[in-house]
């Protein structure tokens, strides 16, 4: 019998541009030249998440210029720099490559957008070059991921500023050399760009669920933070971090739902090889209809993801309820598809050898970073009204 | 002539809807096609026949058909004026959305005049005539008969759960012209004339106490060959256009539907609204349950549009189309159940002298989401075997001739 598949995961977004189409490719080809998972599980046994030199290349494909203005270094593609964004990411999370893209990217985004001359001047070209990494360190321990949950403490002192509390997960904090750092000064939100290795800055590593990401505690016992590593005004920074979570939340989605559609593809694959009682799984309609569910749910995660990276390429004032109805869709079924593959694969998909987990726990992990999908129902209630 | 602006079209309807019909009430039910009688098809061609003479009706239907030649985009346009207005929604399904465009693919030049404009006008309602009491989802087992006579098909047998025939005029119809071919070779669709002799209507009381889906007898019935809709023998072709155009029409995308969809199933104002009413808004369940209810209804409609884009760029296969339905359906579901959860007690015991409680006989109804239109199994099927090209499933009535198929006994 011949059997032949007539579709696979397919790309994230039928809209892209001639030359978004031609960057994808080429991402994708570095990635399969330069990054592969046997690497991944190498960097599993390391104490750093990826490796320095590997990111370097991977920046000067231009990945951390995308949102960033051209007199800051960066490719001025204006806000149609998120689409390039998010093709980088869903390719990302087709080979669960590592590195740090999305706290660099929230970053450097922030910084073209807010920060101050020697910050774009100095900090900037560092990150876009790939020769500086930085972190966002938001999320405070058991509370949400929203600004309403920021506490560190941003004490005035004359024209500098005594930072006092933890932040954790913080992902790549352990290498980098810049930490963007959410805070409240006089009950307002403020955010500080500070060396992350200023006196009083403490990075605790912590392990994680995903091999190839390093998330670690960042505390901060009266780092002494002077008026120039102010982003922005003081108490101005609200409009900032919700760009930044917009972006975060996209990039996480764009990732899960390209390591999603690779999953889904090797496992179709599979069902067509694999034979039990003389057929192959893929004839049995039993799994053929979970195929089908999977597709459906697999289509709408690409097509929630493409429609938040455009309400955001567009400026579109629905762009922050498109973000999380995103993260509640793709964070929901990610994770469930992922696991309706373990199952097809059988007693293979629950080895460590197969890889499937590592896909599994790249998306698991991403349906918890930035607000799981409650949350952000929580968010959508109130923003219809209700 | 100088093509109207869309700002001077939409302008022009606004004032025009504003000044001729009914707003709805703010409380009024999204429009699901349930609840509808005699009353509701009159009052259904007697707006349209308003939009008619306004010209406001078929508006992205050809003009030597009756219609107003415009882009897509005044038909959205219009759609998203009248939302608050009291709409013929019936014609949409399937008269305009399903039928309308399969006989501008198929019919000939007579039957486009005959028909097209008379349904513009509201003047035809029409429905299908597809399942049959021995199997709705093997739609090309179909065996109600068609034997040409000389002058004419008879037909005879019967189709079930026809929504709508009951008050309407005409259907198309599936049926057997040859068996001693194979299955898909013996079909011819037809036009035909529900109200007329040899034609028994009976309406089907559904588990909700509703009445739309109706069964047919036919007892000799005359079809003049000029109503065959597309070839002879080449039925099967035909409900395949059928079948495209239902599934292109699923998700309100059709530019022939009139209106958006009227008040849009696509929002949860109507389960803000309930919730509002039992005093559970504040309830952290209920608002997770209706953001959830957002949430599937917003990533549907982006499905629609991306699958719409797919197949058009060729990123996917035309039978994903298949994708959205099968969405839809599972969300309808779920709606359903949420819908009965937040309305609590009032939808299991009221007050006698109020209505009967829509939610709760919705729920009861709750599978005819997955069954109306083709049953969730077979768009299933659809996805598996003709967009991941999975094995299809084995048969045993392919290759022989249809009268040798074995099959369930044709009802009495
Ligand atoms: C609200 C509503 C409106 C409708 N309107 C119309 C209309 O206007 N015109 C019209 O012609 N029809 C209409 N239908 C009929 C509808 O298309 C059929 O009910 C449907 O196709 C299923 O056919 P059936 O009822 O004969 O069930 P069957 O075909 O007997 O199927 C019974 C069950 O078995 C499953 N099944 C069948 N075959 C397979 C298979 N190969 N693999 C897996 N599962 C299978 C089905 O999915 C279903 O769950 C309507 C139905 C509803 C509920």
């Amino acid at each position: 019998m011949a059997l032949r598949r007539l579709s696979i995961g397919g790309n994230l977004d039928f809209d892209l541009t001639q030359e978004q189409q031609l960057f994808a490719d080429t991402t994708r080809r570095f990635l399969a030249d330069e990054s592969d998972l046997a690497a991944v599980r190498e960097l599993a046994e390391s104490d750093v998440g990826f490796d320095a030199a590997w990111w370097q290349r991977a920046a000067e494909l231009g990945w951390i210029s995308l949102m960033v203005d051209e007199s800051a270094g960066g490719l001025g593609l204006g806000s149609q720099g998120i689409l390039y964004v998010g093709v980088v990411a869903e390719e990302v999370g087709r080979a669960l490559a590592p590195g740090p893209l999305l706290p660099c990217s929230v970053v450097a985004a922030t910084l073209s957008r807010s920060g101050n001359a020697s910050q774009r001047s100095e900090v900037l070209p560092a990150l876009v070059a790939g020769e500086a990494t930085a972190s966002w360190c938001f999320a405070e321990g058991g509370r949400s991921w929203s600004a309403d949950a920021v506490q560190l403490e941003a004490k005035r002192e004359g024209s500098s500023y005594r930072l006092r509390g933890v932040k954790a997960p913080v992902e790549a904090a352990g290498q980098a050399q810049h930490l963007l750092v959410s805070a409240r000064c006089d009950g307002e939100l403020t955010q500080f760009l500070v060396p992350a290795d200023a006196e009083g800055v403490t990075i605790e590593a912590l392990e994680g669920l995903d091999l190839a990401r390093r998330f670690a505690r960042v505390r901060f016992d009266d780092v002494q933070a002077d008026e120039d590593s102010l982003v922005g005004s003081p108490g101005s920074a609200e409009q900032d971090i919700e760009q930044q979570l917009q972006l975060a939340l996209a990039i996480s989605c764009s990732e899960s739902a390209g390591a999603v559609a690779r999953v889904f593809d090797f496992t179709l694959e599979w069902v067509f090889d694999r034979y039990s009682f003389g057929r192959p799984l893929a004839s049995y309609q039993a799994l053929k209809h979970r195929f089908a569910d999977m597709k459906t749910y697999l289509e709408g995660c690409h097509a929630s993801v493409s429609a938040a990276l455009h309400a955001m390429a567009d400026g579109s004032a629905e762009a922050a309820m498109l973000v999380r109805v995103a993260k509640a869709f793709v964070g929901e079924r990610a994770p469930a598809i992922v696991q309706e593959c373990v199952q097809m694969h059988g007693g293979i998909g629950v080895t460590w050898e197969h890889d499937i987990h590592l896909y599994l726990r790249r998306v698991a992990s991403n349906r918890v970073t930035f607000g799981e999908p409650r949350e952000h129902r929580a968010s959508i209630a109130g923003r219809l009204g209700i | 002539m100088v093509m109207e602006s869309l700002d001077a079209f939409r302008q022009r309807a606004r004032d025009w809807l504003a000044g001729n019909l009914p707003r709805l009430p703010a409380d009024a039910q999204p429009w699901n096609g349930m609840r509808v009688g005699t009353d509701e098809a009159r009052r259904a061609k007697e707006l349209q026949a308003l939009l008619f003479e306004a010209g406001f009706a078929g508006l992205c239907f050809p003009k030597e058909y009756g219609g107003q030649g415009l882009a897509p985009e005044y038909q959205r346009a219009f759609g998203e004026e009248a939302q608050s207005y009291e709409m013929p929604l019936l014609f949409n399904t399937p008269t305009f959305t399903i039928i309308a465009p399969t006989i501008l693919d198929l019919g000939t030049e007579a039957q486009k005049r005959r028909h097209l404009p008379a349904m513009i006008r509201g003047e035809e309602l029409w429905v299908q005539f597809m399942s049959e009491p021995s199997g709705g989802s093997d739609l090309a087992g179909a065996i109600t008969s068609a034997k040409f006579d000389g002058d004419n098909y008879l037909l005879n047998g019967s189709k079930i759960w026809s929504s709508y025939a009951a008050f309407s005029d005409y259907a198309i119809c599936l049926a057997r012209t040859d068996w001693d071919a194979v299955k898909h070779q013996g079909l011819t669709m037809f036009i035909v004339k529900i109200h007329q002799p040899g034609v028994e209507v009976n309406q089907i009381r559904q588990s909700d106490g509703g009445a739309e889906f109706c069964q047919e007898f036919f007892d000799d019935v005359p079809i003049p060959l000029e109503n065959v809709l597309g070839k002879v023998n080449d039925g099967w072709t035909s409900a395949q256009r059928l079948l495209f155009h239902e599934r292109s029409a699923s998700g309100g995308a059709s530019p022939y539907a009139v209106g958006v969809s009227g008040r849009r199933r696509d929002t949860v104002e109507d389960l803000v609204r309930l919730a509002r009413a039992r005093e559970r808004s504040d309830d952290s369940h209920v608002r997770d349950l209706i953001a959830e209810i957002h949430v599937l209804q917003t990533v549907q409609a982006q499905t629609i549009e991306r699958v719409t884009k797919g197949i058009a760029s060729q990123g996917l296969p035309p039978t994903s189309g298949a994708v959205p339905r099968l969405f839809g359906s599972l969300n309808g579901v779920r709606r359903s159940d949420v819908t009965f959860e937040i309305a609590g007690t009032e939808s299991i015991a009221w007050e006698r002298a109020d209505s009967p409680s829509t939610v709760g006989n919705d729920y009861i109804f709750r599978q005819a989401w997955s069954l109306g239109g083709g049953s969730v199994e077979m768009q299933r099927n659809i996805i598996s075997e003709r967009v991941l090209g999975m094995p299809r499933e084995a048969a045993a009535d392919r290759g022989i001739p249809f009268k040798e198929v074995r099959r369930n006994a044709p009802s009495k």
